[in-house]
């Protein structure tokens, strides 16, 4: 570095005052022009970001983005309109757009803000913001850190880096029934991907944190080392051969299971009839001991948010209650196209969690005896509609409830609804960094293509 | 093609530079302000973008948005070393400081001056027209409702359809430490046409669009837009009856355009220059050397006209070229960006890309496909024992460093003693770069490129390519089937 220090202006919660107010200019802008009704989002975001490769500096990234949406409505016709420019003059360009196609829009019996009864009463604190006063030097010496604790056996023998960024995002919303309400939140990540060789073959893998509050980060040196024996435990990988065999997924993988399900019963799969979920509610679609539940506003959680992007207030959801489908995940719009009542999903669901059985890793793989390990999902493959599901494999083969040897270049097919009715069991080895919850997941039986 | 070099220049010039005063002077100033002592490198980049979109569903456009993003990105560059910060004011004070934060990795480099900029000269690939402005509203509307009733009138299985119509008008600038004074008017637009079928309560989807660096008018020129509509509930149809696909390691024959997704992932991404420098790519160390069967010459090519891939200058002024990646099966060239050019000893191909001015360029592909042979289709088809005939394709995906690679078909067949018997259900395709190129004996005479539905995402950042190929056989994939 040089010995220029640079600091960015920290963003106190101040700053959402600003944004209040910026909100409410583009209301009273969106209403000067006609509208009947106008709801409008305002964010601010800034952060900082290190890459470090083979011991160097690679990358000192500052990123500051502002952004405004607006829907402005003139009766049942809709038009929106986006743009980081919070200038009074482009806030006038932006609303004279949207309003402009909102006149060319079909009537819509279902667009519209939400009843004022419906709007959420009151913003709880769900202490989601933790500002880390990190300088660009200390981000630095720990992603060295990390990457020098992943570079310790001479198999791995290249990296593409080691990153730490941190960054605080304030958001505000607010429309024209008179909802105005706002919170900061923060994110901080470290994350680590290495390159192993053996016998001519390359390998690589990662491993990332992400915290809304730095000092739960784990260790620069645990991410780099994670990184480091997952790269190394893919080397001298096999192909497994072709066949029907039960399938453990580990919980980085197990999420995006769970992920699909979402997908699937989410209002706008639903209306638009591209679900193979439609019309299921009330059905048996996991073993009687799952259950799906969302907690939005569980203290410091990754998706957690006091209201939706509808202005409606979260709630713990029970969507898979003693294997039925108990609810479907609806914003506002959505739950108006199908003559239903919104479940404060507008924006998705948030921190998802699921019932576990009570076995760890090693007591699924031992209960499994002999199958897929599942670390790693590629490529697309997932279909909604029809449920089908193919995709691109990489992980281990597994005998005697024992992990045998790494395997790649696999696929694993069934339909999703086979593979939600025959999970034989959920891991209490959770990973808690995103917005699912989630540990391994064992379903009994799956299409492996391979050698 | 004659230069209207002018033109665009004139147009970012009033666009980017001209509503807060800022003259070539003052920004070779902030130049050499980011270059400071230490340096090698330092570019601005100067971004004006205008999106729009109209969406049509259940018969009627509910929905429609404009989006408005403008900025500067910062970049100083100190060997392998960068530093970025960027603004989202094109004002002197805000570049100042993005300036002084990039400039901050500095630590070696040479004493420099940012010479005299000079414009970059460039073929001209598209019009410098807006295209939002080019329908009125109403036109586009009418569009999407003719698609919708298209559709609909096509077979009574079809339940919903959607359509939407994207355009977008893009102006950059770039100025940069070594002279470069480049600038692009980029327009592009898209139609979409998906559809949901539904039979004896069996549902599937088909979908379909396309679209370029063009104006409205080209979509429904040849009736471009309705044969796309017709395309989209013939996939879903043709997808109600298809049975499961078979699961292993068999010959598959790719049909010509949008297939071409295979040379993309399987040797695009670890052809570009980044991962070559660093090593990461399983080809770093192939350069020269066979990699594919010899019947096959894969190139990335830019400077198509009109095509979703092609740029005039990429996004460091360099202007856009042909690059022959792979020739007769013999690796011949890596696609750059100038760091990994000036890093790597060579010159820099006009794919240095980023997806906005709040992301760093880095190689990206523009327009990548392989040259035709000499086999018939038909007879290519004809060549399969028992294997799969894939004709459209989802997306895919690529580990550059083992070099495995994935993409999954939206609408295939098996094929039985040459005969196709029936289509099959949608199956991720599983191989390895190498072997797969290696495994390719048959190359048609049919090259097609894609019709212009193209995103490719790299390091979260996303930005319009194409594809293309003609009909080609590869002896083993790994299909990813339930039967």
């Amino acid at each position: 570095m040089s010995g220029q220090v640079i600091v960015q202006r920290p963003l106190d919660p101040s700053a959402l005052k600003t944004l209040q107010e910026r909100a409410e200019r583009v209301l009273a802008e969106a209403k000067s022009q006609g509208a009947s009704a106008a709801e409008v989002g305002v964010s601010l975001s800034q952060g900082l970001s290190v890459t470090v490769r083979m011991g160097e500096v690679e990358t000192l990234e500052f990123h500051r983005d502002r952004g405004i949406s607006l829907t402005v409505y003139f009766g049942q016709q809709k038009g929106s309109a986006s743009s980081g420019d919070d200038s009074d003059t482009s806030i006038k360009e932006m609303v004279t757009a949207a309003c402009a196609i909102a006149r060319h829009t079909g009537e819509d019996r279902c667009a519209g803000l939400a009843e004022k009864a419906l709007l959420a009463t009151h913003c709880p604190d769900l202490d989601l913001y933790h500002p880390w006063d990190i300088s660009p030097q200390l981000a630095i010496e720990q992603a060295l850190q990390c990457e020098n604790a992943g570079r310790q056996d001479a198999r791995i023998v290249n990296s593409e880096g080691a990153s730490v960024s941190s960054g605080v995002t304030m958001r505000w919303y607010a429309n024209s029934h008179g909802f105005s309400a706002g919170f900061p939140t923060s994110n901080h990540s470290k994350s680590c991907v290495l390159v192993a060789e053996q016998d001519g073959a390359m390998q690589r893998d990662y491993w990332y944190e992400s915290r809304r509050n730095a000092v739960d980060l784990a260790s620069s040196e645990f991410i780099g080392d994670k990184a480091a024996q997952r790269t190394l435990s893919r080397l001298g990988g096999q192909r497994p051969s072709t066949g029907k065999f039960p399938v453990l997924f580990a919980p980085e993988v197990a999420s995006g299971i769970i992920g699909h399900f979402v997908g699937a019963i989410s209002g706008g799969s639903l209306y638009r009839n591209a679900s193979f979920l439609k019309d299921k509610l009330g059905e048996p679609l996991f073993p009687e001991w799952v259950t799906l539940q969302e907690n939005p506003l569980l203290v410091g959680g990754a998706g957690s948010a006091p209201f939706d992007n509808d202005g409606l207030p979260t709630s713990a959801t029970s969507f898979v209650k003693d294997g039925k489908l108990n609810s479907y995940a609806l914003g506002l719009y959505a739950a108006r196209r199908l003559n239903m009542t919104p479940t404060g999903n507008g924006g998705g669901v948030r921190n998802l969690s699921i019932s576990d059985s009570g076995e760890d890793q090693a007591a699924l793989l031992k209960k499994m005896d002999k199958g897929v390990l599942v670390t790693e999902a590629m490529g697309p493959g997932v279909n909604i509609v029809s449920g089908d599901y193919s995709r691109g494999a990489a992980g281990f083969w597994v005998e005697n409830g024992e992990i045998q040897y790494p395997i790649e270049e696999f696929t694993i097919a069934s339909g999703l609804g086979d593979m939600y009715k025959n999970i034989l069991g959920s891991g209490t080895d959770i990973d808690d960094r995103g917005n699912v919850h989630i540990g391994s997941l064992l379903v009994e039986q799956m299409n492996v293509a391979g050698s | 093609m004659t230069s209207v070099l002018t033109d665009t220049l004139s147009i970012a010039t009033d666009t980017l530079l001209a509503p807060a005063s800022l003259e070539s002077g003052a920004l070779q100033n902030v130049l050499n302000s980011a270059l400071g002592v230490k340096a090698d490198y330092a570019d601005l980049y100067f971004q004006h973008s205008m999106h729009e979109s109209w969406v049509l569903e259940d018969g009627v456009v509910r929905d429609g948005s404009f989006n408005l993003e403008r900025g500067v990105g910062v970049r100083v560059v100190s060997g392998d070393k960068t530093g970025f910060a960027y603004s989202d004011e094109i004002e002197m004070p805000a570049l100042q400081q993005a300036a002084s934060a990039a400039r901050a990795i500095a630590q070696q480099g040479q004493n420099k001056k940012v010479p005299i900029l000079l414009p970059v000269k460039s073929p001209v690939l598209y019009s410098t027209d807006n295209p939002l402005h080019g329908w009125q509203a109403e036109k586009k509307i009418e569009l999407l409702k003719q698609l919708d009733a298209l559709a609909r009138s096509l077979d009574p299985a079809v339940k919903e359809v959607s359509a939407s119509l994207n355009a977008v008008h893009d102006v950059i600038m770039v100025v940069a430490s070594d002279g470069t004074l480049a600038s692009d008017v980029r327009p592009l637009v898209r139609v979409n046409v998906s559809v949901i079928v539904e039979r004896n309560g069996r549902k599937e989807r088909g979908s379909a669009g396309g679209g370029g660096r063009v104006n409205l008018d080209w979509l429904i020129e040849s009736d471009r837009a309705f044969n796309w509509a017709r395309d989209a509930v013939r996939q879903a149809l043709v997808n109600l009856d298809a049975q499961p696909a078979p699961a292993g390691t068999m010959p598959v024959v790719l049909g010509p355009g949008w297939p071409g997704v295979l040379l993309h992932e399987a040797v695009g991404h670890g052809l570009e220059g980044d991962f070559n420098r660093k090593g990461t790519s399983m080809f770093a160390r192939k350069f020269g050397e066979s990699v594919a069967s010899s019947k096959c010459t894969v190139v990335d090519d830019g400077t198509l006209v009109g095509r979703r891939g092609s740029l005039n200058v990429d996004d460091e002024g360099v202007p856009s070229q042909s690059t022959t990646l792979i020739e007769n099966g013999k690796l011949v060239g890596f696609m750059q960006d100038k760091m990994n050019a000036r890093l790597m000893n060579v010159n820099p191909t006009g794919n240095g890309r980023r997806e906005s001015y709040a992301h760093l360029p880095m190689p990206r592909m523009t327009n990548t496909y392989m040259l035709p042979g000499q086999d018939d289709p038909e007879e290519i088809i004809a060549s399969l024992d028992r294997g799969i005939y894939a004709v459209n394709m989802g997306g895919g995906s690529v580990d550059i460093t083992s070099g495995r690679f994935v993409f999954s078909t939206s609408e295939a067949y098996l094929v039985e003693k040459g005969k196709i018997v029936c289509p099959v259900k949608g199956a991720t395709l599983i191989g390895g770069g190498d072997e797969v190129m290696r495994n390719i004996s048959m190359v048609g005479n049919d090259l097609a490129l894609d019709s212009g539905i193209g995103v490719c995402g790299k390091e979260g950042q996303s930005v319009p390519v194409g594809v293309g190929q003609p009909t080609l056989r590869v002896d083993a994939l790994t299909v990813g089937g339930t039967a």
